[in-house]
């Protein structure tokens, strides 16, 4: 048994302990925008925020999160009234997707790895300490999300829109 | 001022709202008043033979186990390939049929159980033994010599033109090379999936396909049921490639066991299952032999194509169509044939024939222009047909030269050093290639229906698909301008069997044909609401010719209607229309592709052997650009797989038992956002009316067919290292490189 808070819902689990995070979040109406394309940590289609971090949900049981804060595709949205969440929005407007499929885990990834970036972790194309958000730096933070369709330019496109535009509103960094 | 979803404007994805939301509903995700019972596959480990035993009893036994499904209990089937006379697309593809295996990872159980995790563990518990077939055919090479019936696309196998041996005899200067290309994965993103339910009389079918009505047929004569009864719905698709086109392996084992067990069965492929019980791009060996005169005029063009069919299940893919449909030349001698094999089903991959055809075709040419001593594009530029070299037919159009001389200026091509390996920075070496770039284009036939209804919205029916392709917002377009709707009145529906007839998705036909059947029910439409009006006295008798329709009205000499009014006044609640579109004359009497123009620049590292494609650029003639968005993202996404193909896709063999080993995404390579290049897009635009009522040209396949090649002839323009083997790895220029 265990409790987690779904989208800012507490959820109580007596799920087979075998089960990871994303089938146990999938076999639930209204949870299966979280998706399952290798089931192994190797494409990224589940991606989701875990206390605000992102992870591969199907890494994870699901009895190991206890107490976590879980935050889908499903909770970005909810999280602004109903209305799309901005990385949501210029997706959109970028045609940062074709199939679809991938989708939701590249939205939750940006949005983690825009934190990450905001916190000055570092990355194959910066050291540790401030970030630039170059489009390479964004690729590199990028590629544990496999999209077949091939719309990475794209997706680069709508998260540099969606960084840009946060730092005009606030002011700070594009991160 | 412009309607902003008319045909031509860059309309954002109507279904983006529900995909970036995760409200759209794949195969895997719709949800019944029942949860699904979950079954899963258990798989041969043998290429070919039969089951000597097979004991399900402590998996039957399992906690939550509801049944195990094999070849002792399964309901009744029609066996393997019948009728086998009507294509693979509506043959049986029976399963857990009988102990007969017919490649590796051949289901021979399907484990149902409450959930996943006890339907896994169950399956690990059943006990198989097997007498395998010593004689099993588990690779595929030049070894070759099966002449197939037909080629996908109708093509025939042999095509000889000319005198092939007199011309390439006396050629000043020849070309004679191998080139191979490797076992490939479609890898949609989503794994194929399907929810079967039956409830003693209707078999309703969720699944990924491509092709919905050819899956209903597909079921109903696998399963010996009457095709009424059957209904497939295939909403959203995560990607097919030609993967999906028709019925794969889980969607007949979840139907066998909703059958079974009168309830609905949920049976998702792993992501290892889909590299055997999803079709694959068989192997290529292609001999080419060129001949020129020394000033670089081709005189023979020679193609010989040797690849793997899987045993029982008809499908050979046109390797020759590049060499068949690119230049022109005085002979051509081209031929497929085909090896039975134990092994998974090879079938359609994006752009079959041209895709790997072009790969190793333009590769060849482009070593040809390199021994008649001149620049790889003068080349091709010297070579162009004026009609179809294959067939002879004219050309709808053909703008292949326009498309590589815009290419070649706004790519930078002649600042290029001529010589190979010539130029370079620090210790990267740099290259330009480039390639030409044709598809087929295709109509096929393709219904619809439209009701426009007095609230003044309009809602079009097809059994149509979308794979991401864009369907959903072009065909929201077409309705939009012609009937003069803004996008918020217009819902399509899409991916039910119900619905009428479409093309599917293939081929890069499903635009152009179901969007031609679309314009033609609204077409009928006006005429209709015309029609009405007249009979109400609300409009005089000016030619129908003189009215508009824009923002929901009918506007005819001094007379303005809404929709509504016209509905109301008749009393009507709404109209129906049907529009539909047959390939005509056109398609019989012209040769008709789309086309396009390749450029790449690599940097090659001279001490590991690392290829970094830095740039790609295409310039594109595709007809008609419905969307400007979703088309750039189709052919953004084929250069990917180009790209992709040339350095690094390979399903690895494991001979002895016909077997793919790295059944997974971190082994079997795929491109990572890093490895994009700055990709680069461009329309030649020029609507053909030949091609289709809407004057559009096929565009899903198009960039994928010389993409990869112009990436190859990349890597020899930096290191002078010409690689015939694909995936052009590291290790394969490495050794070559100077020290
Ligand atoms: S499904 Fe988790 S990484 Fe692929
Ligand atoms: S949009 Fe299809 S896999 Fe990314």
């Amino acid at each position: 048994m265990a409790v987690l808070y779904i989208n800012g819902k507490q959820v109580t689990l007596d799920d087979d302990p075998r089960t990871t995070l994303l089938d146990t979040l999938r076999e639930r109406p209204g949870l299966t925008g979280t998706k399952k394309g290798c089931d192994h940590g190797q494409c990224g289609a589940c991606t989701l925020l875990l206390d605000g971090r992102r992870v591969n949900s199907c890494l994870i049981l699901a009895i190991q999160c206890e107490g976590s804060e879980v935050t889908t595709i499903e909770g970005l949205s909810q999280s602004q009234g109903e209305q799309l969440h901005p990385m949501q929005q210029a997706f959109v407007k970028y045609d940062g997707f074709q199939c679809g499929y991938c989708t939701p885990g590249q939205i939750c990834s940006a949005v983690g790895m825009l934190e990450e970036v905001g916190n000055g972790e570092p990355s194959d194309v910066t050291g540790r300490g401030e970030v630039t958000l170059s489009r390479v730096e964004i690729q590199e933070r990028m590629s544990g999300n496999l999209c077949r369709c091939g719309a990475y330019a794209n997706i680069v496109d709508a998260i540099l829109d969606t960084a840009n535009e946060h730092s005009r509103k606030t002011g700070g960094p594009a991160t | 001022m412009t309607n902003p979803a008319a045909i031509g404007q860059p309309l954002d994805r109507v279904d983006g709202p529900l995909k970036v939301t995760g409200r759209a509903t794949y195969a895997a995700e719709h949800a019944f008043d029942q949860p699904p019972l979950i079954g899963w596959m258990v798989e041969a480990t043998i290429p070919a033979g039969r089951i000597k035993r097979l004991d399900t009893g402590a998996a039957e036994a399992s906690p939550g186990v509801a049944a195990v499904l094999t070849h002792h209990n399964a309901p009744a089937q029609t066996p393997f390939g019948e009728p086998d006379d009507k294509g693979r697309f509506t043959q049986s593809r029976a399963m857990l049929f009988d102990e007969h295996i017919r490649y590796h990872g051949f289901p021979v159980a399907l484990v149902i159980a409450d959930t996943l995790a006890n339907a896994r563990h169950a399956g690990a518990l059943i006990e198989i033994s097997y007498e395998p077939d010593e004689e099993a055919v588990t690779t595929a090479g030049e070894e070759a010599d099966e002449v197939p019936g037909e080629l996908d696309g109708g093509m025939e196998p042999d095509l000889f033109k000319g005198d092939f041996e007199h011309a390439y005899d006396d050629a000043e200067v020849t070309l004679d090379v191998t080139y191979t290309t490797p076992n490939q994965a479609a890898a949609a993103m989503e794994p194929h999936a399907t929810i079967a339910d039956f409830d003693g009389d209707q078999l309703v079918v969720y699944m990924s396909v491509q092709l919905i009505g050819p899956s209903v047929k597909a079921l109903a004569n696998t399963l010996k049921i009457d095709p009424d009864k059957v209904r497939v719905l295939s909403p959203y698709i995560g990607g097919g490639f030609g993967s999906k086109l028709g019925v794969h392996n889980e969607a007949i084992l979840a139907c066998l066991g909703a059958l079974h067990l009168g309830r609905p069965v949920k049976v998702v492929q792993h992501r290892r299952h889909v590299f055997h019980n999803a079709p694959h791009r068989g192997n290529s060996v292609q001999r080419i032999q060129l001949g020129a005169s020394r000033d670089g005029k081709l005189q023979a063009i020679g193609h010989e194509s040797f690849m793997p069919m899987a045993r029982g299940y008809e499908f050979a893919e046109p390797t020759g169509a590049s060499a068949r449909t690119t230049y022109r030349t005085d002979a051509i001698k081209s031929t497929h044939r085909v090896k039975s094999t134990d092994m998974p089903l090879a079938d359609s991959c994006r752009a079959p024939g041209h895709a790997i055809g072009s790969l190793a075709f333009e590769s060849a040419i482009d070593e040809m222009a390199y021994q008649c001593g001149q620049d790889p594009l003068a080349f091709r530029l010297g070579n162009m047909p004026d009609r179809d070299p294959g067939t002879g037919q004219p050309f709808a159009s053909h703008d292949l030269a326009e498309c590589l001389r815009e290419g070649a200026e706004k790519f930078g091509w002649p600042s290029r050093e001529p010589q190979p390996g010539s130029r370079s920075q620090g210790r990267q070496l740099i290259g330009y290639g480039v390639a030409s770039t044709i598809r087929l284009n295709i109509l096929v036939p393709s219904k619809t229906r439209i009701r426009l209804s007095a609230d003044g919205t309009l809602t079009a029916w097809a059994d149509m698909t979308d794979i991401g392709t864009g369907t959903y917002t072009i065909l929201t377009q077409i309705a939009a301008e012609t009937m003069g709707l803004s996008a918020d009145r217009i819902k399509i529906e899409l991916g039910d069997s119900r619905y009428p007839s479409s093309s599917g998705s293939g081929g890069s036909f499903g635009a152009a044909s179901s969007g031609s059947a679309l314009l033609n029910a609204c077409e009928n439409m006006r005429t209709r609401l015309l029609e009405s009006a007249r009979e109400q006295g609300l409009i005089g008798d000016e030619p129908a010719d003189d009215a508009r329709f824009e923002n929901g009205q009918l506007i005819l000499g001094d007379k303005t209607l809404s929709f509504t009014e016209v509905l109301n006044k008749s009393g009507a609640a709404y109209l129906e229309t049907d529009g539909e579109v047959e390939p005509g004359d056109d398609h019989d009497n012209y040769s008709q592709h789309s086309y396009g123009a390749q450029f790449a620049e690599v940097h090659v590292d001279r001490d590991t052997g690392e290829v970094r494609v830095q740039r790609l650029l295409g310039v594109f003639s595709a007809g008609r650009i419905l969307n400007p968005k979703t088309a750039r993202s189709q052919l953004l996404g084929g250069m990917v797989w180009g790209l992709s193909y040339a350095l690094l896709e390979e399903l690895m063999l494991d001979e002895r038992y016909g077997a793919f080993m790295n059944r997974d995404l971190a082994e079997y390579h795929l491109p990572v956002n890093r490895d994009m290049p700055t990709i680069d897009i461009h329309f030649r635009e020029h609507p053909d009316p030949r091609s289709n009522p809407l004057g559009s040209k096929g565009i899903g396949e198009l960039s994928i067919c010389g993409a990869g090649a112009a990436v190859a002839n990349a890597v020899y323009h930096a290191t002078g290292v010409r690689v015939r083997d694909f995936p052009i790895t590291l290790d394969k220029i490495l050794r070559h490189l100077p020290e």
